[in-house]
């Protein structure tokens, strides 16, 4: 018999600090980096007496991302308070969205979005070890300029099937949210920050399994990487005839291990109940027309765009999810009249360059936009082979350049004369002649060590395409 | 003597040159630092240095606010020793329009711990006794600003209305209590208790001195989301006879439960309307029994997540422990006296997990139906009238050991609070030689309306307060 | 009705520590507040909306503008304990 196969069910929360320039409910300027507690007043603080008020640029931007995940927008919508005591929590509640949220349901790309709503962050708790001024044994620092961040929350439906899943999706999130301009979103510094939620069932079954919460993921490798952990563990529970605990856990990246949460304390009871400090907010017709004005292209827009430019799906949408890729490739496109075509400098980007960069941005690689695509362009003119092309590429991306000086200097340009590639095929022919006789037998696939010959002699000059053109014609086929 | 003038008739003699602000001020200080009803919690030094432009419409009238008013700099503990000492970095919206108008600081006063109380015996700063009868309370939680104007050691006073907190101490001490529609007043500064109910609101010695101070503090606020101000301006209240006014008498809120004294002294003054040309009728607020439930859910679910806030870390006293836990739990449990203790547990559980739909829910239906009833009424008659308190002021300690039977004190008053109307409190007469009050509550905004019925009322009444009674003495 | 294992969980909820004796007094007096309030689970009250605002007004929201914050040591002034900058508490890791 063979073994069950599993499936992960996944569903993503995702914190993200918005790009005002003032917190959530006061005018305290938001900060990074600056001096502890140099970025409060009353209201951050929550000093007797002090009430919020909502920024309206908060609002403005939830907008904005409820438009752009295609959400349901709630013509009108309420702020809650969500109780508990923490340091980190000024006024031993949070000013959240509970049942009335900002942006009802929606989708990006092959995810569901379940909702998006307004709350504010909380403050930094820095952990000092053993204190000698006050009895406790062990203390900690409460800095409040983070306090009251202005942050929207991203809740989708369990659609993310896979680790990988994840973080393909997440990364379309992030570029839509950087179009966007509501958000840094930078996981180092904590402007994006996501909780997974995991469960796994029997391949083709529809009841979902016990769920966990996977959190404090700070980025896309260890979002990967802990929701692969994590699918594990729960397999394993599973495989052994256990059941998953439903609880909150810890992935520490360094060693992979993934710990309970679980504190002695009783379950949460957030007691929520709506904010008295505040009205609901009515969604106008005039502020729905601002966020549309403000609206810029949407990488699913984008990807149609680049689809149009005749680009295959698949690189369209490799371009169009990271869009600095796409911003490069535009700027290639762009940059002189040798260009290659559309695709052919796609594939270049997409394959060779993030071959050779990675995640970084291209923007910041020695290798300029207007040089790949002239590569392209001498490639698809067979001025350079493809093979010869890729060691272009690789000076590129380590000097810069322009890939003619390069292929002229490095005498890596194509044989242009044909006389002179007829010569050497057919000495290649007289040296195989077990490949040829295959050959002429109508193998194709004992090409191999003919090419491989011609390639020696011309250094790797030659059209591999030529060379078989060459080889057919002197053997009569 | 200066001090015999109400706040309208001190403020045209100084800006009539006939009195100095200074000799004004002075005259109040001395007796507020003289003070032994323990109705101030700080007293002001001295005038302050920059006296008030000669054009101020509040020339130099001082003003006693109310121990949770947020004033830079001077003590605001809101009556709780968990504030012991805590001076804030900002002033209060509403005490900061009233020195713009001129009226300076005179002292804080004492009241009941975040306002939670009806006889200013939970005050963490002793009680405050009723100028009338030391023996006996002067109301809450405003028990220290109705204590300080009936007494006569301030002219008037800044309170702070959430069921019944301006009214209930005003009618037990014989002066004129305001609770402003929600809204008007901005509550930037005031240190919370409920805050879909509080509201700021004056105790004076006459309706136009109320009227007078409301126009000064009323107005919408940018730093309050929930302050929308009066439609229209204040006027001082001329009206002498209520001619075409149509009173209504809710049966709910006058029959049962209401002390004789205190119903005979009510129905004397409804008597007195209709000779000023009013007709009264009796009418119905059929859910108003049930306000009294309703108010002890929401009020202290709401206070329950204000006062999470004292929790030792920013301000405020705390007690010193090895756990953040106990750090919490010891610094609340020595900071809170026993009423805040209370309404905090009974809050917290109305909200909890389960109880919500229960307790939370149906007491926010039950203030739509008190709203619908008001509403309803208003249809028929111009004012609803009741008495304030069911009972005169009663003896120290007479029902600290019952909450209950001390949350029923504010019965006809909590009706109001929950629908967010403007209502009044006039001396109404004395029973067994203490005072009693008259209520008057108005549909939203109708301030202007409200000031002049009661103006009217109280001239017909001839109520001599105690201040006056002194002085004849 | 609320019992004293309630009356536990809730002083939890709310970080009050309780003595013996003002579990007791709290048990009874919640009890009959609560005996009290009860009533109006009589009510029927199932198409009536909640109020939770008797304002009317709707979308009073601040401009995106900065407001100067207080000076570091007014933030300060009036915590219990104070290190390097910041509020000092009791680690909630601790214990
Ligand atoms: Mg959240
Ligand atoms: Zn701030």
């Amino acid at each position: 018999m063979s073994p069950v196969e599993y499936e992960p069910v996944i569903g993503l929360e995702i914190h993200v600090q918005l790009k005002t320039k003032t917190k959530m409910f006061c005018g305290c300027e938001l900060s990074f980096g600056d001096p502890p507690n140099t970025h409060t007043c009353p209201r951050c603080l929550g000093l007797p007496g002090s009430l919020p008020l909502p920024n309206a640029r908060a609002i403005h931007y939830g907008l904005l991302i409820g438009m752009a995940l295609e959400c349901e927008l709630a013509p009108r919508s309420i702020f809650h308070r969500k109780n508990y005591f923490y340091p980190d929590l000024p006024k031993g509640y949070q000013i959240s969205q509970y049942d009335e949220p900002l942006c009802g349901p929606g989708r990006l790309g092959d995810v569901r979005i379940h909702r998006v709503h307004l709350e504010e962050d909380a403050a930094k708790l820095v952990h000092v070890g053993a204190s000698g001024r006050i009895h406790a044994s062990d203390a900690s620092v409460v800095d409040f300029n983070r306090g009251g961040t202005p942050l929207a929350e991203i809740v989708t439906e369990p659609d993310v099937t896979s680790a990988e899943h994840a973080r393909e999706w997440l990364t379309l999130l992030r570029t839509t949210l950087r179009q966007l301009g509501v958000s840094d979103v930078n996981m180092d510094e904590g402007s994006l920050r996501c909780d997974a939620n995991i469960s796994i069932r029997p391949k083709g079954e529809t009841q979902l399994g016990t769920k966990t919460e996977l959190k404090n993921m700070n980025s896309f490798r260890f979002i990967e990487r802990g929701i692969r952990a994590e699918v594990a563990r729960q397999e394993e529970i599973l495989r052994n005839g256990e059941q998953v605990v439903q609880e909150t856990l810890h992935f520490d990246p360094r060693t992979e291990a993934i710990t309970s949460l679980r504190s002695k304390e009783e379950a949460h009871d957030y007691r929520y109940f709506p904010e008295p400090d505040l009205v609901p907010v009515t969604i106008t017709s005039d502020m729905l027309d601002t966020a549309r004005a403000a609206l810029p292209e949407l990488p699913a827009a984008r990807q149609e765009r680049f689809e149009a430019l005749g680009l295959q799906p698949d690189t369209a949408r490799q371009l169009a999810w990271r869009s600095e890729l796409g911003d490069y490739f535009e700027t290639a496109l762009q940059a002189n009249g040798d260009a290659g075509s559309p695709q052919a400098v796609a594939n270049w980007v997409c394959n060779e360059l993030v071959a050779r960069i990675g995640d970084e941005d291209p923007a910041g690689s020695k290798a300029a936009p207007g040089a790949v695509a002239a590569l392209a362009g001498l490639v698809e003119r067979k001025a350079v082979t493809p093979n010869n092309a890729k060691l272009v590429l690789d000076k590129l991306v380590n000097d810069g350049g322009d890939p003619a000086q390069i292929i002229e200097a490095e005498g890596l340009g194509a044989l242009a004369d044909d006389g002179e590639l007829e010569g050497i095929v057919e000495a290649a022919l007289a040296a195989n002649a077990d490949a040829a006789e295959k050959i002429r037998g109508g193998n194709m696939k004992a090409i191999g060590p003919i090419i491989g010959h011609v390639m020696r002699e011309t250094k790797g000059r030659a059209d591999g395409g030529e060379v078989t053109r060459i080889v057919r014609e002197k053997l009569g086929l | 003597m200066p001090t015999d003038l109400t706040a309208v008739q001190a403020a045209e003699a100084v800006r009539a040159g006939e009195l100095s602000a200074t000799e004004l001020f002075d005259a109040y200080r001395e007796r507020a630092a003289a003070d032994d009803l323990n109705a101030y919690t700080w007293v002001a030094d001295a005038a302050p240095t920059e006296a008030p432009p000669a054009d101020a419409p509040l020339a130099g009238v001082p003003v006693a606010i109310k121990d949770l008013f947020c004033t830079e700099g001077v003590p605001s503990q809101a009556g709780s020793r968990i504030l012991e000492g805590y001076l804030p970095p900002y002033t209060a919206t509403s005490v900061a329009r009233l020195a713009a108008a001129g009226a300076p600081l005179l002292g804080k006063t004492n009241q009941d711990e975040f306002a939670m109380g009806s006889s200013n015996e939970n005050s963490g700063y002793g009680p405050v006794l009723n100028p009338w009868d030391r023996t006996r309370v002067p109301g809450g939680s405003s028990g220290g600003s109705a204590a300080a104007v009936a007494g006569g050691s301030a002219p008037w006073a800044l309170g702070t209305d959430t069921g019944g907190s301006i009214r209930q101490p005003a009618a037990l001490t014989g002066i004129v209590g305001l609770k402003p529609t929600y809204g008007a007043i901005s509550r930037y500064g005031m240190i919370a208790f409920a805050s879909s109910l509080d509201q700021a609101g004056p105790l004076t010695r006459t309706v136009a001195d109320s009227a007078l101070m409301l126009r000064h503090l009323q107005g919408a606020d940018t730093r309050d989301m929930t302050s929308v101000g009066l439609r229209e301006e204040i006027v001082l209240p001329t009206a002498e006879r209520l001619d075409g006014i149509k009173l209504g008498v809710p049966e709910e809120l006058s029959g049962e439960g209401i002390e004789p004294g205190v119903r005979d002294a009510f129905e004397r003054s409804l008597q007195l309307a209709e000779e000023l040309g009013a007709t009264v009728e009796s009418c119905k607020l059929p859910h108003a029994p049930h306000a009294l439930s309703a108010y002890y859910i929401l009020a202290p679910a709401e206070c329950s997540s204000n006062l999470a806030r004292f929790d030792g870390v920013r301000y405020g006293q705390r007690v010193e422990a090895d756990t953040l836990m106990d750090m919490y739990t010891r610094t609340r449990h020595d900071g809170f006296g026993p009423e805040v203790k209370r309404r905090i547990m009974l809050g917290t559980y109305a909200l909890s997990s389960g109880y919500y739909d229960a307790y939370y829910g149906r007491a926010q239906r039950v203030r739509t139906k008190i709203a619908e009833d008001f509403a309803a009424a208003f249809e028929r008659f111009d004012f609803v009238v009741t008495p304030t308190s069911p009972s005169v002021a009663f003896e120290l300690g007479a029902k600290t050991d019952d909450p209950l039977s001390m949350y029923l004190n504010d019965f006809c008053t909590v009706p109001m609070s929950l629908a967010g109307i403007p209502a009044i409190s006039i001396p109404n007469g004395l029973s067994d030689g203490l005072p009693t009050g008259l209520q008057l509550a108005a549909p939203a905004f109708a301030e202007n309306k409200l000031l002049d019925a009661a103006h009217a009322l109280e001239a017909a009444l001839g109520f001599q307060r105690l201040d006056q009674r002194e002085t004849v003495a | 009705m609320i019992d004293r294992e309630q009356v536990l969980h809730v002083a939890r909820l709310a970080r009050l520590e309780l003595t013996e004796d003002e579990v007791e007094h709290m048990t009874g007096e919640l009890s009959k507040v609560l005996g009290h309030i009860d009533k109006i689970a009589e009510l029927d009250l199932d198409d009536v909306a909640p109020t939770s605002h008797v304002v009317t007004v709707e979308n009073a929201l601040r401009p995106d503008e900065p407001e100067p914050s207080l000076p570091r040591d007014v933030a300060l002034a009036s915590a219990p304990a104070v290190s390097d900058d910041g509020f000092l508490v009791p680690s909630p890791q601790a214990g």
